[in-house]
């Protein structure tokens, strides 16, 4: 800062000097390159119940994502959790006389629940569960993938309420032949026609009946946002969120692999085999995403932090992995020739992530990156570099970084 | 020594003395009128803090956003205001065809080569609903090609440290 106010005065004095007289002397004019776009990609648009500080990347249909260090709490605030649209979210929706079917051939029954139904028939259930979008950290592939460009922000962990989608579908009844379930939402396809589904997604039954895969109606005590699902949406931790139905009217069970909107082509999915980057694959060669790969996040300290050579540096953030817990947090300040552990906090329940601290010492003035990187039980990892390319860029689980200067 | 020689030579140099103090004060009045200003600004330019500092350029980048989405039909630097999409002679093809049905965002925001682009069109064709572009195709496809082709950054780009914003880091609560 010192250094830049200084460039400052001496920027200003030059163009001073150099104007001709009577010409206004602006500040303006010295503002630094970089500033006004900067300023640009800060142009914010208000979206109801969503801060004005996260960053959009698509306003039709609504991608928002949030920076690293407006994901310090330990529990995302609803006005920070990123939002991941398809389509166009219903309008003037009445939780009272909201419904959800449950149907499909291989449901023994044909049933519908109203909200309040659920909320009284079933077990009311809370668990903190991390969210991911498959296709956060997108915009790091090379030759670059097409979407929405994801930086890290496409994530976020908060307590879910709402009853266990294993309860509902046993009140059903399954089939012995259901192999998976499919969701519908109430949103609408963006180019408006009323027979596409925005998004119709789903996950296998074995998932589905999993403790924590749940229907849920409140995001940390409070009604769901608007634009994250209200007022029912499903919640599948360790999986794309995009699986996580929103805005839920009906679940089918299926005895065929869920053949929804974006279930099918290459909407998330990976090569079955790796491939080279650049490669085209076919479409019968790219297999459905299911268990998200181990990842971290530096929160705290915002990248850009300056600091003295006297000084420590508290670090902070959480790890999250679709295995049973992250095990093992490390930090590098050196490129990863070496590795330092972090103190990690034990687990809320499966799916939630956990924090982790640390204190740095730097060991002389100059230009840092810290590095951090998440182990879980079964010893997956992060990689430094970017993970096995994908034409349509998910799972990006590269290590977070952050840039330090010492001064 | 001649004496006429030696009587002038005082008088001369008292005129070579007044006109040069003449001229070096019409130097200084004219170096006054010139530098004033500038030399006015510095002495008075105030000392702003750095906190200071960096809301002064905030809030003209905020000054200049408005600025511009009042003024988003126009043209500056190359963009186009209202979409973000770069200017070009077939700019018009372009947000006619494609802002339709989704935000000018999803170009903005993506890289790719002419062949990638004209795979994004097939898809949107086959998925997403998007007719036949007959033959606009091409000329969007050279747009896109020549506006949002993608970069090489090898397997991992390294952080820009000029696009990140420095901050001084306040360890003391």
């Amino acid at each position: 800062m010192i250094n830049n106010r200084r460039k400052f005065i001496k920027q200003s004095l030059l163009a001073s000097l150099a104007t001709s007289l009577g010409s206004n002397i602006v500040f303006g004019k010295n503002i630094p390159f970089g500033m006004e776009l900067v300023g640009l990609s800060e142009t914010t648009s208000s979206f109801p119940g969503k801060s004005e500080l996260l960053s959009v990347l698509n306003d039709r249909p609504i991608n928002i994502e949030t920076p690293a260090h407006l994901l310090n709490d330990k529990l995302t605030p609803n006005d920070l959790f990123f939002v991941r649209n398809n389509g166009i979210p219903p309008v003037n929706i009445d939780p009272n006389k909201w419904s959800l079917e449950i149907s499909g051939e291989s449901a023994a029954s044909n049933k519908t629940y109203s909200l309040n139904e659920l909320k009284s028939n079933f077990e009311n259930i809370s668990y903190n569960i991390t969210l991911e979008c498959g296709g956060n950290g997108r915009k790091e592939f090379n030759p670059p993938a097409k979407g929405n460009q994801w930086t890290t922000g496409a994530v976020g962990c908060v307590k879910w309420t709402g009853v266990r989608l294993k309860d509902v579908l046993n009140d059903v009844g399954i089939k012995s032949d259901a192999v998976y379930i499919g969701y519908y939402g109430a949103d609408s396809h963006l180019s408006g026609s009323p027979d596409k589904d925005a998004i119709s997604r789903g996950v296998p039954i074995a998932k589905a009946l999993e403790k924590e895969s749940m229907i849920a109606w409140a995001m940390n005590d409070q009604d769901i946002p608007l634009l994250n699902g209200h007022p029912l949406r499903l919640v599948f931790g360790g999986y794309p969120a995009s699986c996580s139905g929103k805005w839920l009217k009906k679940i089918v069970i299926r005895d065929q692999v869920h053949d929804g909107q974006k279930m099918k082509g290459s909407s998330y999915r990976t090569p079955c085999k790796p491939v080279a980057p650049g490669a085209k694959v076919n479409e019968e060669d790219m297999c459905i995403i299911e268990n998200m790969p181990v990842k971290s996040l530096i929160s705290y300290p915002k990248t850009g932090a300056t600091i003295n050579l006297d000084q420590q540096l508290p670090i902070a953030g959480h790890a999250w992995t679709s295995s049973k817990e992250i095990t093992k947090m490390e930090y590098s300040i050196d490129f990863g020739m070496n590795w330092l552990a972090c103190r990690l906090s034990k687990s809320d329940n499966k799916y939630a992530w956990q924090h982790f601290e640390a204190e740095v010492n730097f060991p002389e003035k100059g230009y840092y990156e810290v590095w951090a990187r998440a182990t879980d039980i079964d010893g997956n990892t992060q990689p430094m570099l970017l993970p096995g390319w994908n034409p349509k860029g998910y799972l990006n689980n590269a290590c977070h970084r952050i840039a330090i200067k010492v001064l | 020594m001649d004496n006429r020689q030696f009587n002038t030579e005082p008088l001369w140099k008292m005129f070579m003395f007044i006109v040069n103090i003449f001229i070096a004060g019409v130097l200084l009045l004219f170096g006054y009128f010139v530098l004033e200003k500038p030399i006015q600004d510095y002495i008075n330019q105030p000392s702003y803090s750095a906190e200071q500092l960096e809301e002064m350029t905030r809030n003209r980048a905020i000054q200049r956003s408005k600025e511009r989405s009042e003024n988003w039909d126009l043209v500056e630097k190359g963009i186009h205001l209202k979409t973000g999409l770069k200017a070009d002679p077939n700019l018009q093809i372009v947000i006619g065809a494609c802002t339709s049905c989704h935000s000018a965002k999803l170009i903005t925001q993506n890289r790719a080569t002419r062949s990638g682009w004209k795979n994004m069109i097939v898809w949107m064709q086959k998925t997403q609903g998007l007719g036949d572009l007959g033959y606009n195709e091409p000329i969007i496809l050279d747009y896109l090609a020549k506006h949002y082709s993608p970069k090489e950054v090898g397997r991992r780009a390294s952080l820009d440290p000029e696009a990140i914003e420095w901050y001084i880091l306040n360890l003391d609560q």
